[in-house]
């Protein structure tokens, strides 16, 4: 945190941020789909990787040398479309057609459809897998470049992914981060204690706000257990976010992949969607939209800038 | 008289001499795939990856977009029933260059029953968009086969078997995609197959001539895509159509007949295959001649059909 009064180093990123946020919640609200509360929370991570810590290149999406990146947790891909439009893959206004026909802006992933996609995602649990080949593959040819992969923690109840983790432990894939955007709330989940742990705005459901975190241990000692080095951040503070990617891109830091376990918060950046699993996949009425453009401080024109 | 799976893995380790960008990803079955005679000649480009066949065929589609030409090894059954999701959204959705070495695919897979025959594996994959599929008969058509998918781009489902098969061609073979094989000439009925189950329908035609009965065999090694016009001008001399196939009877090369004749010549066509059921742990010769696979049952059957005998389910 900074001082009142002084600059944010990270100015620029949470600039970013914050436009992202907006620009999902505008544009789930114009398709009536898509998803708000994992794309909330994964956006400050997706902001950091796209404007500060992947190696690409917009204007040349296959570049060979590029690090890849995978969004594993396919369902917030309009997260990942309203960071890649403002880092200048395609223009801002095609997120209007996100979800709609021809479109390349698919509900889930499309690597077939969009360039910069490193891979077709939306089934839960399968692109650390990908993720393990690139790695493997960059090895392979001597590519000094770096993979990163997306996962959700709900998404970590598939088994698949474990058997990811272990086969990247094998082959010492130093190469390979995979960061956890550990909001602990899924699309249905379990829930909390009734009455007291309920938190406002969960009311709809009258078993709790669906809080209970699946029985996953110690996420931390588990990746650590299968021979993984484990960063565990606020996935909030671009300055944990961007140390955590540095640390784990340092060449001579051994031969284990890097987990990052980014603690979040669903929903995050707006006051009437923060920890509610409800807003995984809502679409927001006029009335909340135009609610996020005045705490997000977006004019009335909605657009960004 | 070789297995395919042997010569799948020799000629792999063959190609691999000069083409670099080869890889066999294992999920520990490579002593009975014989991957592992890939392993001993390329350690460094063959990559254990463990019973866990779902992140295998990820990390294929991984290795593939850095430009590998990577084939998989385990049983049919693992990868088109275990991993359908990873190789449907991984491979054939986004068009991997990923190559599926589906060995003991069929019901003959050395008594080892229902958990891993793959009798529906072509139904499953013939009905995945973007996905080649290939069955070859015996050792030069599976030699060819592996050849032409290492260097076409894009997904390709080989479907190997276990055992040695008799050959049906020679080292003169060349695979042309979609092609099918007129492998006898008969007036009375025309026998349609496909994967060594070929070699089992010329046996049949033969013993159906010493009754005086004509029947012709088409070999059918592209079940997708396949040349439909050739299937029909194949057809077109016979009054009695059978498919035969170590496969369901739904889905497969029955399956793929039915449309192409229903669409283009309406014709009787009998199928003969797993009258939808499991297999079991059994002999080859017992589970031949119980889904009526056996020389001597298509015989049979064929005899019966011409007679317009109601049809006799297999028991």
């Amino acid at each position: 945190m900074t001082k009142a009064g002084a600059p944010s180093p990270h100015a620029d990123l949470e600039e970013r941020a914050r436009v992202g946020r907006w620009l999902v919640m505008r544009t789930v609200a114009a398709s009536g789909a898509g998803h708000i509360g994992g794309p909330m929370s994964a956006m400050d991570l997706l902001t950091a990787l796209y404007f500060a810590v992947l190696n690409i290149r917009p204007d040349e999406p296959d570049w060979p040398d590029r690090d890849r990146f995978i969004l594993s947790k396919g369902h917030s891909a309009i997260g990942l479309y309203a960071v890649m439009a403002q880092r200048g893959y395609f223009p801002i206004d095609e997120l209007a057609t996100f979800d709609k026909g021809d479109s390349r802006l698919q509900g889930h992933p499309d690597m077939t459809r969009l360039p910069g996609l490193d891979a077709s995602t939306g089934s839960l649990g399968q692109g650390l897998a990908v993720g393990v080949g690139i790695a493997l593959g960059a090895r392979l040819r001597g590519r000094d470049l770096r993979t990163f992969v997306m996962l959700g923690d709900g998404e970590c109840q598939e088994g698949m992914v474990w058997e990811s983790v272990a086969i990247a432990a094998r082959y010492r894939l130093a190469n390979l981060v995979a960061i956890v955007d550990d909001n602990g709330l899924q699309q249905y989940g379990w829930p909390a204690a009734d009455g007291p742990g309920a938190r406002d705005g969960a009311r709809d459901d009258s078993r709790g706000d669906r809080s209970e975190p699946w029985p996953r241990g110690n996420l931390r000692a588990v990746f650590e257990g299968f021979g993984w080095r484990v960063l565990e951040i606020d996935g909030h503070d671009f300055g944990a976010i961007l140390g955590a990617c540095a640390h784990a891109r340092e060449a001579g830091a051994g031969k284990r992949p890097t987990a990052i376990l980014a603690h979040t918060v669903k929903g995050r950046g707006l006051s009437f969607t923060e920890g509610i699993h409800a807003w995984h996949a809502r679409i927001p009425t006029p009335d909340e939209l135009a609610a996020a453009r005045v705490e997000l401080g977006i004019d009335a024109s909605g657009e960004p800038q | 008289m070789r297995s395919q799976r042997e010569t799948w893995a020799d000629t792999l380790t063959e190609l691999a001499a000069t083409n670099e960008e080869v890889l066999v990803l294992d999920g520990d079955l490579g002593t009975s795939t014989k991957a592992d005679v890939f392993a001993r000649r390329h350690p460094d480009r063959f990559l254990q990856m463990g019973i866990a066949e779902q992140n295998m065929v990820g990390v294929a589609a991984g290795l593939a977009s850095m430009g590998y030409v990577p084939w998989l090894s385990s049983f049919a059954v693992f990868l088109t029933h275990r991993a359908l999701d990873q190789v449907r959204l991984l491979v054939a959705q986004p068009g991997a260059n990923v190559k599926i070495g589906a060995g003991y695919a069929g019901l003959l897979t050395g008594l080892t029953g229902k958990t891993h025959q793959d009798v529906q594996d072509l139904a499953i994959m013939r009905a995945m968009p973007g996905m080649t599929v290939l069955a070859p008969g015996d050792e030069f058509e599976c030699a060819a086969m592996t050849r032409w998918a290492t260097d076409v781009a894009g997904p390709v489902y080989l479907r190997l078997t276990r055992d040695p098969t008799p050959p049906l061609f020679d080292d003169t073979y060349r695979f042309e995609l979609g092609r099918v094989y007129p492998l006898r000439e008969g007036r009375d009925a025309l026998l349609i197959s496909t994967g060594p189950q070929t070699s089992r329908c010329i046996e049949a035609a033969d013993l159906l001539e010493v009754s005086g009965i004509s029947a012709g065999v088409l070999h059918v090694p592209s079940i997708k895509p396949v040349d439909a016009s050739a299937v029909v001008a194949a057809a077109l001399g016979s009054e009695l159509l059978v498919s035969v196939e170590e496969h369901s009877v739904l889905g497969g090369l029955g399956g793929l007949l039915g449309e192409i004749l229903t669409t283009h010549l309406p014709r009787r066509l009998v199928r003969i295959g797993l009258e939808d059921c499991w297999g079991e742990s059994a002999p080859n010769d017992f589970l031949l001649e119980k889904h009526g696979l056996s020389a001597a049952r298509i015989t049979e059957r064929v005899m019966l059909e011409l007679q317009g005998t109601p049809t006799r389910r297999n028991a």
